[in-house]
């Protein structure tokens, strides 16, 4: 094969948080890294991230990781494991005062230490007073994470495979990751990294929805890689809608508005949120806000000439705390609806946001995988972090401001874990062709249109031929909407399934015409609808069987939530798009496990 | 709505040409990457150009849009006088369409070594940083790495390999101007010499280029007075 080859001890796919988190520890502790990203670092979605990163510092209110921990378990409607999410929450602090350390440019309280705002679904002593635990840079603070952490992997010496995209993972029969399959963007060179290790942090696919608040990258490309690698992705019916997306286009206006005094109203000027959680009103769960804004709206209390969206309103504030807190946001109004939110309210939708579900891992990160009967076990050197793994510290429904701490806490964990592992395991397995010819051939599909000849018979094969990527990609985008949004129905469920399979049928088909090598981008749109249309089929898959009302989760025709029947993870093979459940962990590291409570806001 | 595009694929085109596509029923309030986006899925999939987060904040796509460069996701089709003229960033090699080459450009950017550098012992919470302090920041971190400074600097273009350029130098200033860090001689001893800083001749082309309203000739000038400070 005539084919680059490079290894390194360890690969680490995706430079968002949680991949350059990761590359820093093994950098530092010199491994060799390589860090390949279909985007120039600095590019990935994480420097969108605005409100901030929890963490118990105190610094504002009283707090401690324990109440951390619990608003967590109670976020996630108690489908989160408890023991990642006691480790993570003991790991905040350490890991945003790390942070600073490197950098990040927090914003500062009076007395110098980093200001914190308060964000939905957080409480003092289990429930109590709300509490301030988001840290922030202004409303920038996933960009100046990203930036820093970039900043300290060029210090670090990182290996960097700057634009090159990763087509697919390869195996051993035994179903060890031994590398990846990926090629330059800028030259369309094919290369295979080989490693002893392989960290997947390759984000989540909110391009799953028309209407969403994601990069146009954030495909699920590593979802998909790992389910096509045989490995089941966990809890994918779980899918976050964002109370404050700008209505009908996306842009995300963060919670941290409502965090500094904002609020929602509807079309007759009330204050709703009063009625749907009378304690903390406008910051309760996102699951929570995103639903009463539906409703408002369906019962006909939206505002505007088409009564479809509601307002945030922010006029009432001091303008200065908007210009020094919340500057980027108002840029946002400013540019795209040619409002400034100091004089006039926003118009907001929930708008479809983040990828609770993903790779099954643990605490340490490792991608775990069910095995005989009940019980799992780690795949050796496979590790997943950040929006792509699902550990879980979300569950049903994640916080705001919890996952730039879950991307930094266990790309960290994975960078440790992956040293000690290196420790043990010295030496490169030896690669299969096969694994390489079939990674091969998915590409060989888009150079060629080599399915193209075939398709004559195919029966659908005169009216697949005409339709473009682009097409069926606004279709599963507008399918993924209308039949798996924020309230769903067994029948509707039903029928999503049916026409994104009808999509993938007609995916097959499809072609594209620029078959150049050089920086193709329709190449890399088609690969990545691909990915995409995998986890639009694992997504309506899921929710379908799941027949409660969980977190993000609202079927209409279950409302409540199903502790005995319901409380476990869904496990989707892409073999026979097959279901299978594993039981939450409830049992936490060392505190007591939080039993399941009815959740009131 | 007419657009001529700058089209170059090395790979069958002898060299670049300019494409004209007519875009119907632009959408109100459409931003020209939206336009872009068009274009390519119902006219020409061959159309290369980066971009991402759609918002004015991964700084993919740079390009020069009727003479001025800027953010094609914050550009209002509405705002541009027809035929739209769209061209690469200036001065740095294309890849090929819009694509241009900026590993130029990141190299002057990890020369100036943009991160923290703390040589005290590190103490178990986090360094303090009074409001104050903490606001010199303003202005110089939010960068985005957009180059459009930086290639619309005509310093730049003729020594992109010696002067460090706009952007780079606006980061260096981020590190000298925060007080946590404590390298402040290293970094001026290192942009001293003819080129690497002294090539800046105030134009302020990158000022008036810069999507997130940043400064750069003012964080020169900055520089500039402390080095003067710091000979005395
Ligand atoms: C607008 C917005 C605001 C947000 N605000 C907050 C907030 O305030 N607080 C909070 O806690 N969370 C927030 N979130 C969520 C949070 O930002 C993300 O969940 C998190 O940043 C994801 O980080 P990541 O490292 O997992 O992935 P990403 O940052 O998405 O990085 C993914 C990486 O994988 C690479 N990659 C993907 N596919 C491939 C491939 N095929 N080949 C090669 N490379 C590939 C990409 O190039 C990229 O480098 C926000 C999200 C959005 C959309
Ligand atoms: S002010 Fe300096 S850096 Fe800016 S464009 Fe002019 S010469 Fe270049
Ligand atoms: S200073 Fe402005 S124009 Fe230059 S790279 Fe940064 S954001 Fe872009
Ligand atoms: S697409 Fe991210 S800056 Fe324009």
């Amino acid at each position: 094969m005539n084919i680059a080859q490079r290894k390194f001890d360890t690969l680490v796919i995706g430079a968002g948080g949680a991949g350059l988190r990761a590359a820093l520890q093994l950098s530092q502790a010199e491994a060799t890294v390589a860090v390949v990203s279909k985007v120039f670092p600095t590019r990935s979605h994480t420097v969108a991230a605005q409100g901030g990163m929890n963490a118990a510092l105190g610094n504002v209110t009283d707090d401690n990781w324990h109440w951390h921990m619990y608003d967590t378990v109670k976020g996630s409607d108690y489908l989160g494991d408890q023991d990642a999410i006691e480790y993570m929450c003991r790991a905040a602090p350490k890991t945003v005062v790390e942070l600073e350390h490197f950098g990040v440019p927090f914003s500062r309280l009076e007395n110098g230490s980093i200001y914190q705002r308060p964000f939905g679904g957080q409480s003092q002593n289990f429930g109590g007073e709300q509490a301030a635990r988001t840290c922030a840079a202004a409303d920038r603070t996933g960009h100046a994470m990203l930036h820093t952490l970039y900043q300290q992997n060029i210090n670090a010496k990182t290996h960097f495979f700057d634009e090159f995209f990763a087509v697919d993972l390869l195996k051993n029969k035994r179903g060890d990751i031994l590398g990846v399959l990926a090629f330059d963007i800028e030259s369309g060179e094919k290369i295979i990294i080989e490693a002893k290790t392989t960290l997947i942090a390759t984000g989540g696919a909110g391009q799953l929805f028309r209407t969403n608040t994601n990069a146009s990258i954030n495909t699920g490309d590593g979802l998909a890689m790992a389910l096509r690698a045989g490995i089941p992705l966990q809890d994918m019916e779980f899918f976050q809608f964002h109370p404050t997306g700008v209505a009908g286009k996306g842009m995300l206006i963060t919670e941290g508005v409502r965090g500094e005094g904002g609020y929602l109203i509807n079309a007759e000027g009330e204050r709703f949120m009063e009625r749907y959680a009378p304690h903390v009103k406008d910051l309760a769960s996102r699951d929570v806000v995103s639903r009463a804004i539906a409703i408002e709206i369906r019962e006909g209390r939206g505002c505007g000439p088409n009564k479809d969206y509601v307002l945030l309103k922010m006029d009432h504030l001091d303008a200065e705390v908007i210009k020094k807190r919340l500057p980027g946001i108002r840029d946002t109004c400013m540019t795209f609806l040619g409002i400034d939110p100091i004089d006039q309210p926003v118009p907001v939708f929930p708008t479809a946001h983040y990828t609770m579900g993903g790779i099954p891992t643990n605490k340490n990160a490792q991608v775990v995988v069910p095995v005989g009967t009940g019980g799992e076990e780690a795949i050796p050197g496979l590790y997943a972090a950040g929006e792509c793994a699902c550990a879980s510290v979300h569950g049903a429904n994640r916080l705001g401001g919890n996952s730039l701490l879950d991307i930094v806490v266990f790309g960290r964990a994975a960078g440790k874990h992956i040293i000690d592992y290196l420790k043990s395991h010295r030496r490169h397995q030896a690669l299969p062709d096969e694994s390489i010819e079939q990674a091969l051939q998915r590409l060989a599909h888009w150079e060629t249109g080599a399915l193209e000849h075939e398709s004559s018979d195919h029966e659908n094969s005169d009216h697949a031929k005409n339709v473009s990527v682009a097409q069926l990609k606004n279709r599963l985008q507008q399918v993924m909407e209308e039949y798996c949004g924020v309230f769903r129905t067994e029948d509707v469920l039903a029928e999503g399934v049916k026409a994104v399979q009808d999509i993938k049928d007609q995916l097959e088909y499809a072609h594209i015409s620029d078959h150049s090598s050089i920086f193709n981008t329709a190449r890399i749109e088609a690969l990545e609808l691909e990915n995409l249309v995998e986890l639009g089929l694992a997504t309506v898959t899921s929710a379908l069987a799941r027949q409660e009302s969980r977190g993000a989760h609202s079927r209409v025709d279950y409302q409540q939530r199903d502790d005995e029947r319901w409380m476990k993870h869904s496990l989707y093979y892409l073999q026979d798009n097959r279901l299978c459940y594993k039981p939450v962990r409830t049992k936490p590291m060392t505190v007591d496990t939080f039993p399941p409570k009815e959740r009131v806001y | 709505m007419r657009f001529s595009i700058y089209r170059y694929n090395p790979e069958t085109d002898p060299r670049p040409y300019m494409q004209e596509y007519t875009l119907v029923d632009p959408a109100p309030g459409m931003m020209l990457r939206d336009a872009l986006l068009r274009i390519k899925n119902e006219q020409d999939e061959s159309l290369s150009f980066r971009h991402s987060c759609g918002e004015g904040v991964c700084g993919s796509d740079g390009m020069n849009i009727n003479g001025k460069n800027g953010l094609a996701c914050v550009t209002p089709i509405s705002e541009l006088t027809q035929p739209v003229i769209i061209r690469p960033l200036p001065g740095l090699p294309v890849i090929r369409d819009l694509v241009i080459d900026m590993s130029q450009f990141f190299t002057q950017y990890r020369a100036v070594k943009p991160w923290l550098i703390v040589k005290d012992p590190i103490p178990e919470v986090e360094f303090k940083q009074s409001p104050e302090e903490r606001d010199k920041l303003d202005g110089l971190y939010e960068c985005i790495l957009c180059a459009c400074c930086s290639t619309s600097c005509p310093s730049f273009w003729w020594n992109p390999d010696k002067f460090r350029g706009p952007a780079a130098l606006l980061q260096a200033w981020r590190f000298l101007a925060d007080s946590r860090d404590q390298a402040t001689e290293e970094r001026l001893q290192a942009l001293d010499g003819p080129y690497k800083l002294f090539r800046c001749h105030s134009i302020m082309s990158c000022v008036d280029a810069c999507p997130k309203h940043l400064n750069p000739t003012k964080a020169i000038g900055n520089i500039k007075k402390l080095m003067l400070k710091s000979m005395l």
